[in-house]
């Protein structure tokens, strides 16, 4: 009986904490969503969400977020692989994770200086005759300071896929007579489709809501999921609106997780490779 | 080997160059008594000593690292003895929805938890301001601590614990000289994730922070909305410098407790 009591009571902050900020929060979200401006119970939000300018909104954002996604694992997945052939690859992996561990907004900030009117990208097109061109507030600028962001979240877990990722197979391979493509193709990635799956889940959530960097980078001309959340809370105010997009986020992100979803014992046989 | 050796050196140079360079470049103008991030005029201490002479702005640099350290440490106190609980629980299907419900908060897009905590906030009548930040802090670190616990708890030999209890150890003991002990790296690696999560937060933060309080990251957003100043610059100096202080340090510290490398990254 004692040791019932203290394991009880090991638990109990933990307990109180999961409900009141895991359990409570999500179930507030979804109750302020059936409140308009002035408190009363309604179903509008759902219907306004389902209007073309959130619906736009939402599809666009999704487009962002699949843009960004998928330039990152373009530029990840080369990395990660000539990040295990390299000596001493846990130090190189180290100096790939550091910037991320950087303050967000600092290297948000550095963007808005290097891709400024004046600013070295800028000086380097004049070299080649181009004048000044406004990099910054565009399309281009956004994707491109997103994937920077990123690319560390997309590289760590392809990296981790890859490191596990027995040599002999790729041995046999070759040794059958595969070439260093179909080997790829045929052996490497389908061996590390988890990495690639818990990559693109830490890259494709956390895009679909961004909204400091759309503010800073691209001026409000780019508006996600996120940026509409913000404005909805901080702006107008207007909780309500605000919480259904929040749902919604939240439905899309356990619609991502499902699909990006390992089976855990698929994961770890393979891991062990 | 030779051929693709080469191109490859070539691409992974260009990674960091690239990942690198906006940080040096920062810090490069930091030292820039010109007023901008584009000509470099001369050498100057200048906006360092802007920040050392702006008590506001060392307030806030106070207070943030004020929140992050109590933050962690209250994460870290929760989270272990969560994760000692998780672990000892026998029924099987209670312990693996516990499990999902703390990563909930991990996977939860940044702006959805700040949301629904303002929300929370608002309805216990919690004051907008420093306990509001505080706590916020606390709710999104403690999953990580737990995340960072429970393998080493999970490494434990139970006969470990047996052995303790049958040469007559009390609870309170085994838990101080036998648990505690053992889990200490993953103790150390979850209290220094906290920490940086803590640091790094904005979102979460910006939701939840009234009009009188304000952390590093929220105040260097609204002076980059309003453009370019080079205190920020030196700014991000100190701070590049106490981050590579802190990594280094918890490079240490995993490699003593043997666990692979930024295992928990920061979403």
């Amino acid at each position: 009986m004692q040791t019932k009591n203290t394991k009880t009571f090991y638990l109990i902050p933990y307990f109180a904490w999961i409900l009141l900020f895991v359990i409570a929060p999500i179930a507030l979200i979804a109750y302020y969503s059936l409140f308009d401006l002035s408190g009363n119970f309604t179903l509008d939000n759902y219907k306004n969400f389902f209007t073309s300018i959130y619906l736009k909104l939402t599809l666009s954002s999704f487009w962002y977020a699949f843009l960004i996604t998928f330039f990152s694992l373009i530029v990840a997945y080369p990395t990660a692989y000539l990040l295990t052939k390299t000596k001493h690859k846990q130090l190189w992996l180290l100096l790939i994770i550091i910037p991320s561990w950087i303050n967000l907004l600092l290297k948000t900030y550095a963007f808005i200086g290097i891709f400024g009117l004046y600013g070295p990208i800028n000086a380097f097109l004049n070299v080649f005759g181009f004048g000044e061109t406004q990099i910054l507030f565009t399309d281009f600028s956004f994707i491109f300071v997103s994937v920077y962001i990123f690319i560390p979240f997309m590289i760590l877990p392809i990296f981790n896929a890859l490191d596990k990722l027995n040599p002999s197979l790729i041995d046999a391979s070759r040794d059958l007579g595969a070439s260093s493509w179909t080997t790829f193709t045929k052996v490497i990635f389908p061996l590390t489709t988890n990495g690639v799956k818990a990559g693109i889940q830490a890259v494709f959530i956390p895009s679909l809501s961004l909204f400091m960097i759309t503010r800073l980078i691209a001026g409000n001309k780019v508006i996600t999921l996120g940026t509409a959340i913000e404005q909805q809370f901080l702006v107008t105010q207007n909780w309500g609106m605000g919480s259904t997009i929040a749902v919604f986020l939240i439905i899309f992100m356990v619609i991502v997780m499902i699909i990006t979803g390992q089976r855990e014992k698929g994961a770890t046989s393979n891991g062990k490779n | 080997m030779a051929r693709t050796s080469n191109t490859a050196k070539i691409y992974l140079a260009l990674i960091f160059i690239i990942l690198y360079a906006p940080i040096l470049y920062l810090i490069f103008y930091s030292f820039n008594s010109g007023g901008s991030m584009n000509n470099f005029e001369s050498f100057t201490w200048e906006h360092y000593a802007a920040v050392f002479s702006d008590t506001r702005l060392i307030m806030i640099l106070i207070n943030t690292v004020i929140v992050a350290l109590l933050s962690a440490l209250i994460a870290t106190i929760i989270g272990v003895f969560g994760s000692i609980g998780i672990v000892y629980m026998r029924n099987k299907s209670i312990r693996n929805s516990l499990l999902s419900l703390n990563n909930v908060l991990i996977v939860s897009p940044d702006v959805v938890i700040g949301a629904s905590f303002l929300i929370l906030f608002t309805m216990i009548g919690v004051k907008l301001g420093f306990a509001s930040v505080l706590i916020s802090h606390i709710a999104f670190s403690i999953p990580i601590v737990v995340l960072m616990v429970l393998p080493k708890l999970q490494e434990m030999n139970s006969s470990l614990i047996d052995a303790a209890a049958d040469l007559g150890a009390t609870k309170g003991e085994i838990l101080r000289r036998v648990i505690i002990p053992f889990i200490k790296p993953g103790i150390f690696a979850g209290f220094f994730m906290a920490l940086t999560y803590s640091l790094d937060d904005f979102a979460v933060t910006f939701f939840v922070t009234g009009n009188g309080f304000s952390t590093l990251s929220v105040e260097i957003y609204s002076m980059a909305r309003a453009g370019i100043t080079l205190t920020i610059n030196a700014l991000s100096g100190i701070i590049f410098i106490v981050t590579i202080l802190l990594v280094v340090g918890y490079y240490f510290i995993n490699q003593r407790g043997k666990n692979p490398v930024g295992m928990g990254v920061r979403k």
